[in-house]
C-alpha cells in the first residue's frame, strides 16, 4: 500500500575531512553501520539501497557497498546526480518507501575529493598547436573554457552572486566576505567540520582569490565523507518501539527539479529557478511557511552562492536578500540561523555525501541532540542541495510530536 | 594572406565580425550550440540570427585560478547584448574591480589566439569597454 507519510528513521555522517586511510567504500559502511544502528535495524529490515557516489560513477558503488555491510539480494540503485547526489540517492530510497514497495530504505553517500582542487576548468586540448579542427556542439577549435568565460565552479558561481547584484543593487566583496565569515564562525561549535577555524572579515578579503569575488575561504572545502540515512512509512513506524518512534524525524516534503528553459541558462546556469520552483512545491507538500522553520542548511557552495538561495528559499523577500543577511538573520542567533553546521565552506563539501549530511545536521538539531550548536526547541528545519547542470533538492523536517 | 578560421562556429568573421545564433522558429529561443530541438517548445526548426556587438555587463567574475595555460588573471562575463545573453571574456581593460564595473558598457571584439601547424590562424572574440 502506498504511504503518504515518511520519516527517518536513523542518520548519520562520518566526520568530514581528510580520510587517508579509508576508501569512499570504508567511509560509505561507517556511514551506513551507524545509520542502521541510529535506527535499530539491521541490513536484514532494508528493501532497496539507493548509493551516491559521484566521482566514481560507473563502478557500482552500491554493490561494492553490500559487499562489506551485507549482501542481501536487494536492489541497488547507483545514483549520480552532480552535487545533489546525497539527496537524489534519499528521495530514491524514500520514492520506494513511498510507492508501497518496501518497508525501509537505506540510503547512502560517500565521496573523496581530498587535494581534488579546481573542479569544473575544461583544460587545455591535447590538440592545441596541431591542425584546427572544429569540435563539439560549438564547434570550436580551441578549448572554450578560460577564452570563453569560464567553467571553473568558483567562476561559475561567483557569476551567480554578481548577477543578483546586477538585477537588484547593494552586493560587494566584503558583503560576500561577510556570508563566509559567519560560517566559518558556526563552525567552530561543529566537531564533525572538516575545518573549525574562525576567520576575521580581514582574513577572509586578505586570503588567496580565487574567482573575485570569491577567495580561498569563502569557496567550499574538497573533503572525504560519507553520510546515510535510514527511511521508513508511518505505518511501519508505529509497529517499532517507542525510542524509535519518539527520535525518528518526519519527512514532510522531499523534491527534487531540474532548470526550466530560461532565457541565458545556458549561457550562465541557472541555479534560482529550479530553488525556487522547488521550495514551492517543498513548502505547499509540507504545509508550512518559510517563517516556519527553525534553521535552513543551504547549499553554500561559494560565499555568493549563499546569497542568492537566501531569495530562492523565499526566506526574504524578493530583492532582500542583502537586507535580510545584513540584519543578522542567518547567524545562529538570528531570526533564521543558516548553515549553524559551518556549511560547505568550512563543513566540507564531499559531494555525494553533502546532500544527506545537511539533512544529518537538521535531524540532530530536531532531536535535540545537537550538543554546543543546539538551536533551541528547534521544529522546523529545511535541508537544500543543487548540483550544476542543475538539480535541486529540498527536505523539510520536522521532529517527531511524542 | 594568412588562412583564419572562428574559434566556434558561432563567431562569423569578415568586415563586420559578429556572433550568430540559432533562432528557434516557433517560440524565438536563442542558442548559440547545434540543437536537436528547441530546450523551451521542443520544436526543431532555427534559423540563423545576427547578434549585436553592443552589451551591457550582468555579471563577471575574475578569475585567478584556472586550468594550466590558460592566463590569469582574467575577467569571465555575461553580457547582455540587445536582450541576448552572451557568455565572453571583458578584454582591452585592467581586470580589477575597479575597471570592471556591473552595467558597463561593451562591445565585441576578436583577436587572434594562436596559429596552428598549417599556420591558420584562430580568431577569438571578446568584449571590451566602448
Amino acid at each position: 500500500m502506498a504511504s503518504d507519510d515518511i520519516w527517518i528513521l536513523g542518520i548519520a555522517m562520518t566526520k568530514f575531512g581528510k580520510h587517508s586511510d579509508k576508501d569512499i567504500v570504508d567511509l560509505g559502511s561507517e556511514a551506513a553501520i551507524a545509520a542502521l544502528a541510529d535506527a535499530g535495524v539491521t541490513m536484514a529490515d532494508i528493501g532497496i539501497l539507493a548509493a551516491g557516489n559521484l566521482m566514481g560513477a560507473g563502478a557500482g558503488f552500491g554493490q561494492q557497498l553490500q559487499k562489506q555491510i551485507g549482501q542481501t539480494g536487494i536492489p541497488v540503485y547507483n545514483v549520480a546526480n552532480a552535487c545533489a547526489t546525497g539527496a537524489t540517492a534519499l528521495r530514491t530510497a524514500i520514492m520506494a518507501v513511498k510507492s508501497g514497495e518496501v518497508r525501509m530504505g537505506l540510503a547512502v553517500g560517500a565521496e573523496k575529493l581530498s587535494g581534488a582542487g579546481l573542479l569544473g576548468g575544461g583544460g587545455v586540448s591535447k590538440k592545441d598547436g596541431n591542425k584546427f579542427e572544429p569540435r563539439g556542439r560549438y564547434g570550436s577549435v580551441l578549448p572554450t573554457d578560460g577564452r570563453i568565460g569560464t567553467d571553473t565552479m568558483p567562476g561559475t558561481f561567483a557569476q551567480v552572486g554578481m548577477e543578483y547584484g546586477h538585477k537588484y543593487g547593494g552586493v560587494s566583496f566584503e558583503l560576500f566576505a561577510k556570508i563566509s565569515e559567519k560560517n566559518h564562525a558556526h563552525s567552530v561549535l561543529n566537531p564533525m567540520a572538516a575545518y573549525q577555524k574562525r576567520f576575521t572579515l580581514d582574513e577572509i578579503m586578505n586570503d588567496m582569490m580565487i574567482a573575485y569575488p570569491n577567495t580561498r575561504p569563502m569557496c567550499s572545502a574538497n573533503c572525504d565523507g560519507a553520510a546515510a540515512a535510514v527511511v521508513t512509512s508511518g505505518e511501519v513506524l508505529r509497529t517499532l518501539s517507542k525510542e524509535q518512534q519518539r527520535r525518528a524525524i518526519k519527512v514532510s516534503a522531499s523534491v527534487l527539479t531540474t532548470d526550466p528553459y530560461e532565457e541565458a541558462c545556458q549561457i550562465l546556469p541557472d541555479v534560482n529557478t529550479l530553488t525556487r520552483n522547488a521550495a514551492k512545491i517543498a513548502y505547499e507538500q509540507a504545509g508550512v511557511s518559510p517563517s516556519d522553520l527553525d534553521l535552513v542548511e543551504l547549499h553554500d557552495c561559494f560565499a555568493t552562492a549563499e546569497l542568492v538561495h537566501y531569495d530562492n528559499l523565499m526566506l526574504c523577500p524578493e530583492g532582500g536578500a542583502v537586507d535580510f543577511f545584513m540584519s543578522g538573520a542567518t547567524w545562529r542567533d538570528g531570526s533564521m540561523p543558516v548553515n549553524v553546521s559551518g556549511g560547505l565552506e568550512s563543513k566540507g563539501h564531499p559531494i555525494a555525501a553533502t546532500g544527506i549530511a545537511n539533512i544529518w545536521e537538521v535531524c540532530h538539531h530536531l532531536r535535540n541532540e545537537a550538543g554546543d550548536r543546539q538551536i533551541k526547541d528547534a521544529k522546523v528545519g529545511l535541508a537544500h542541495v543543487i548540483g550544476l547542470g542543475s538539480a535541486c533538492g529540498i527536505h523539510i523536517l520536522e521532529r517527531s510530536g511524542l | 594572406m594568412t588562412k583564419t578560421i572562428p574559434h566556434v562556429d558561432y563567431l562569423e568573421l569578415g568586415d563586420k565580425p559578429h556572433l550568430v545564433a540559432n533562432e528557434c522558429t516557433s517560440c524565438g529561443a536563442r542558442f548559440f550550440d547545434r540543437r536537436n530541438a528547441c530546450a523551451k517548445c521542443f520544436k526543431n526548426d532555427f534559423k540563423k540570427v545576427a547578434i549585436s556587438t553592443d552589451g551591457i555587463l550582468k555579471s563577471f567574475t575574475i578569475v585567478a585560478f584556472a586550468a594550466p595555460g590558460i592566463p590569469v588573471p582574467f575577467v569571465a562575463g555575461i553580457i547582455d547584448c540587445a536582450g541576448t545573453s552572451v557568455r565572453g571574456n571583458v578584454v582591452n581593460t585592467e581586470p580589477s574591480p575597479e575597471k570592471v564595473t556591473l552595467g558597463m558598457k561593451l562591445r565585441l571584439t576578436t583577436f587572434s589566439i594562436g596559429t596552428d601547424e598549417e599556420g591558420t590562424e584562430a580568431i577569438g572574440f571578446g568584449f571590451e569597454p566602448a
